[in-house]
């Protein structure tokens, strides 16, 4: 019986670069529990993104143990165990919306009636149920965006890892997608690692706020949000929520005071 | 139409320039009959001369498109002396060997991209085999061809091909790594296989890359024919009526067929220039 999705034991993960070896990744501690919303946030170059591609097997540590639903990350890997969704969605321009959700489903043998089936049922979740048939340059880059999480969603993975999803959007289409982003959450119950350097948007969305810091990469607070799951916008202008962002705040000024 | 002007101000130019360079190059010619039959030319009367010899060093623009006239429009298409003929013997032999070479051209580059052992060993020789002289190889290909009892389109297809396979063979690798890394990411995290990676996304991806290699491709089998024609023996084609032209010192011929050969190169890449648009912009790779 695994009570955690995610759990890290010690991990170093160490790039050999031609100036030398990089410790992206030093002595990293950390468990998720199952529908946990995990934010990472941390200046650039704190491997916060390395450790979320660590989780996704998309590389390898260096040192420690690092499992992802009880087996190591590359099983979880080859067991469709992620839905992984980058900063630019990265959609086929030749293929429609549909045919880029379809895309995973087709690589992973999905029968065709299912493939609609779930096509259309993922597609509705990100609201953008009618544009199946469009092709990415006629939708703008939210909706483009939510297609890319509609095509993460598709296989039915438990873990849903986001790397800066909303990071090249405007401030007003990230709030929209923030809110459905935590409505979809709700929904569906899925784990979600979610990797930002905006403190509003990590205490907006968390359950769990990992705090990281650059030189070497390592976590220098985890911070459980006592937030409400059901949070409208304006929760961003309550107490709890601003005492939380300073708390946010506060660890990665610790995490910079080392260098 | 915009452009029209301009073109046609350069077409005009070349004209003229071809015009004073035939007076001019024909002339010594022209003197000298006239200085053995002693007779004086007038200025109009000399420049009529230079300008419609039969050997001309260098045909006048209107004696070349009568001679392309004649050759195209003026034969049976069935004749040995039709232009349509000679260029269509030509035009068969360049699609063989051009479909050939970008057969060869894209199998060498999936496996460059997809072997190591390929990618190291590969490039060398497919450079070292375009650094060859065509001009040397194609007689080997024709007479090695020959000696087996092999005569005809192949042969010249061959040496089409062995011209238009390494422009597609440079553009495909380079094609065929164009998708980046966040895609290739993304089928990793999909578990996609190898084959499944390269018809739903290299493949695709690779489509601009593809045509314009095409483009160059396809010109260089028509050159690679027509080198092929060359040798002694070809009695048709547009590099046989070169070759008979440059014999008999019928220098209005061979400037038919060079016009022909241009014609049939420029149709080609116009065709697959269209062929790219289309199928780019239906793919939504036209921006």
């Amino acid at each position: 019986m695994t009570a955690y999705v995610i759990t890290a034991d010690q991990i170093d993960l160490t790039f050999q670069t031609a100036d030398g070896p990089v410790h992206a990744l030093k002595g990293v501690d950390l468990t998720i529990n199952q529908g946990d919303f995990v934010s990472f946030i941390g200046p650039s170059g704190c491997g916060k993104t390395t450790l979320l591609r660590a989780i996704a097997a998309l590389e390898a540590p260096t040192a420690g143990r690092l499992s992802v639903n009880g087996m190591d990350p590359d099983a979880a890997r080859r067991a469709r165990a992620y839905g992984y969704v980058f900063q630019a969605p990265g959609l086929y321009p030749w293929r429609t919306i549909a045919g880029n959700v379809g895309l995973p489903l087709e690589i992973m043998g999905f029968a065709k009636a299912d493939r609609a089936a779930r096509i259309a049922r993922v597609l509705d979740l990100v609201d953008l149920a009618g544009f199946g048939g469009k092709y990415p340059w006629q939708l703008s880059g939210g909706m483009q965006q939510r297609a890319s999480i509609a095509r993460a969603l598709a296989f039915d993975a438990d873990i849903l890892l986001m790397d800066e999803p909303f990071g090249a959007l405007d401030e007003i289409v990230r709030d929209r997608l923030n809110e459905a982003l935590l409505e979809l959450w709700r929904k569906t119950g899925k784990t979600i690692g979610f990797v930002t350097h905006s403190i509003p948007e990590a205490v907006y969305l968390s359950t769990k706020i990992v705090v990281m810091s650059p030189r070497p990469g390592r976590i220098t607070k985890v911070i459980d949000s006592p937030l409400p799951t059901q949070r409208p916008l304006d929760i961003r202008d309550t107490p709890e929520f601003i005492a939380l962002a300073h708390e946010v705040r506060e660890g990665l000024r610790e995490g910079h005071s080392y260098d | 139409m915009r452009n029209t002007l301009p073109v046609l101000t350069v077409l005009l130019a070349v004209v003229a320039i071809w015009y004073v360079a035939a007076i001019g190059m024909n002339s010594t010619w022209v003197r000298d009959q006239a200085a053995r039959s002693e007779t004086v030319l007038g200025m109009g009367e000399f420049v009529r001369q230079t300008l419609s010899l039969d050997r001309p060093v260098l045909p006048a623009p209107h004696q070349v498109a009568a001679g392309l006239w004649d050759g195209v429009f003026g034969q049976k298409i069935t004749s040995k002396r039709s232009l349509v003929w000679h260029g269509w013997i030509t035009l068969s032999a360049t699609l063989a060997g051009f479909a050939i070479g970008s057969l060869a051209g894209i199998g060498l580059a999936v496996g460059i991209v997809h072997d190591r052992a390929m990618n190291q060993s590969v490039m060398p020789w497919a450079v070292a085999s375009q650094t060859v002289p065509i001009l040397a190889i194609a007689p080997m290909v024709i007479v090695v061809f020959a000696s087996a009892g092999i005569t005809g389109l192949l042969p010249k297809a061959i040496i089409a091909a062995w011209l238009s396979f390494f422009p597609v063979l440079v553009g495909m690798v380079k094609g065929l790594r164009t998708a980046d890394a966040m895609q290739l990411d993304l089928m990793r995290s999909w578990n996609a296989s190898r084959s499944q990676v390269f018809w739903r996304l290299r493949l695709p991806s690779s489509m601009p890359y593809l045509f314009a290699s095409l483009k160059v491709a396809v010109a260089a089998a028509l050159v690679g024919t027509i080198v092929g024609e060359l040798p002694a023996g070809a009695s048709a084609g547009l590099g046989a009526r070169l070759l008979s032209g440059s014999y008999y010192g019928q220098t209005v011929q061979i400037w038919a067929a060079l016009f022909v050969a241009a014609a049939l190169a420029a149709g080609l890449v116009f065709l697959i220039g269209w062929i790219e648009r289309l199928a780019l912009r239906r793919m939504g790779l036209a921006r």
